[in-house]
């Protein structure tokens, strides 16, 4: 049933493409959600002032642009790297701007932008007594920042970072857009090449869903570990 | 005197935010075995003192010597004064345990995970032997049963009794304790301020900030009063307590008599 007329495994591969590139994405999203928002909290004006920035001309800016920008930019600014090695040092090298690093990276920092104010907003939430209790107790700055601010910090993180990565899974579509060959993208080829949309496209909404729902029963779990000692109101 | 008799030198410690000066000038010398209560009103500058102690506030001026080592400061090129060595500070810290009025236990740990955390990783126990430890701490302030509990499933009282368990953990020279009772129902007090009267009698030193008159006045062996970031009067509690030299004293120790 899930040959759909020999287009099925070819699309269901696209599936795992989906899969990788949202969860490569997320871990980009995650990394650079944590800088910006420590940017963003920092005393240091530099920082700030980067982490502000990049929020700022992440979030304004609509991710379909982006992903046009970074995926044609990209090549013309690798393109242009390995022209200067060529003519100055005779390197005769180009390499292919992939699609899916290309996908991961616009991604990864579109919603980096957005767990920056996730965890900046987390951040916030914890206590002051707590990070003073550690320090009181003669923990380093980083020690604090590891056994006491991050590990509260996320259980106030975690409803927003799962929030992020729903909408980060359906982005993950716009992909299609460079020619990668996701989930949507093949389905599209196969709805063209036959003249029935419903019958891909259907099957491809249901994994989407599939995913969501496995995602959501995931976090539950990551929420239930991370709000150990809370009393629930 | 050698330094080793005083565990806790405090000496002339200024404290400013802005253009308000919080401490005047601040002296305190705890010896082994001293219990200092430090009382005054609300805004006399006693908590503020206490923390900078403990080098949570960083003091305008001052110095702060723990067990005859001196915490070294410099000046940053716009004057502001900060510890040179942010290490040296640590291990200061790690030998001044702090209990605070709102207890402050890491709510994401059970009792037992609060009391074996800083010895474990800060002054490198193993774990085996600080969870017996910590039983034994559990054990004298009677919360033993409860050391798998977390924070918030227990009240005040139980809370700022593990606190306790948590300072003497580390088994510190000097035990800072800020208003450790006034975030408590009143009928919680009593069972906290029984923990500290055992551990002044079994010779902890201890810098107590209070607005318990009792405690002040029957456990410790030293009385400081502020007064708008000034010792106002200093002594042992009988002799201040009885004859009190300043009016300010006499004005504030007046409604409990």
């Amino acid at each position: 049933m899930f040959d759909l007329e020999g287009y099925g495994p070819t699309i269901f591969g696209g599936a795992i493409v989906t899969i990788e590139l949202a969860v490569l994405s997320l871990l980009m999203a995650l990394v650079l959600g944590l800088l910006g928002a420590l940017g963003k909290l920092s005393s240091n004006r530099l920082a700030k002032g980067v982490a502000t920035f990049y929020t700022t001309l992440i979030r304004g800016v609509p991710d379909l642009v982006w992903m046009m920008l970074l995926y044609f930019g990209g090549q013309i600014a690798i393109n242009q790297i390995f022209d200067f090695l060529y003519y100055e040092f005779g390197i005769d090298y180009y390499p292919q701007f992939n699609e899916f690093v290309s996908g991961v990276i616009t991604i990864g920092l579109i919603f980096g932008a957005y767990m920056s104010e996730t965890f900046r907003g987390a951040f916030m939430a914890v206590d002051r007594g707590q990070i003073e209790a550690g320090k009181a107790y003669g923990m380093s700055n980083w020690m604090v920042f590891r056994r006491i601010m991050f590990p509260q910090m996320m259980r106030h993180a975690i409803p927003g970072i799962a929030n992020n990565w729903q909408v980060l899974l359906k982005t993950t579509a716009l992909v299609s857009v460079i020619g990668l060959a996701d989930m949507v993208r093949l389905a599209t080829e196969a709805a063209k090449s036959t003249g029935e949309p419903f019958k891909f496209f259907l099957p491809v909404a249901v994994v989407y869903l599939a995913i969501a729902a496995l995602s959501d029963f995931t976090f539950r779990q990551l929420n239930i570990k991370f709000s150990a000692g809370v009393v629930k109101g | 005197m050698g330094q080793q008799d005083a565990p806790l030198i405090a000496t002339d410690i200024h404290k400013r935010f802005g253009e308000h000066e919080v401490l005047k000038g601040i002296s305190l010398e705890a010896h082994k075995g001293d219990v200092i209560s430090v009382i005054g009103s609300s805004g006399s500058g006693k908590s503020t003192f206490l923390r900078c102690i403990n080098m949570l506030e960083i003091p305008t001026s001052g110095d702060i010597q723990v067990h005859g080592e001196t915490v070294k400061f410099r000046q940053t090129k716009k004057g502001e004064r900060l510890p040179a060595d942010i290490r040296q500070v640590e291990k200061m810290r790690a030998q001044l345990s702090m209990v605070f009025q709102s207890f402050n236990l890491w709510s994401h740990m059970t009792v037992m995970e609060n009391i074996i955390e800083a010895p474990i990783h800060v002054l490198g126990v193993d774990r085996k032997e600080a969870m017996d430890r910590a039983e034994e701490h559990l054990n004298r302030v009677g919360l033993w049963d409860r050391r798998d509990y977390y924070p918030a499933h227990m009240s005040g009282g139980q809370q700022q009794r593990a606190a306790i368990a948590r300072a003497l953990a580390m088994n510190p020279e000097v035990m800072l304790f800020d208003e450790p009772t006034s975030a408590l129902d009143p009928e919680l007090v009593g069972e906290v301020l029984k923990v500290m009267r055992g551990l002044a009698e079994e010779g902890r030193t201890m810098v107590v900030v209070t607005h318990e008159m009792a405690f002040a006045k029957d456990v410790s062996n030293k009385v400081m009063f502020l007064h708008q970031g000034k010792i106002e009067e200093y002594g042992n509690p009988k002799e201040v307590f009885n004859n009190p030299k300043s009016e300010r004293f006499k004005q504030f120790i007046s409604p409990s008599y």
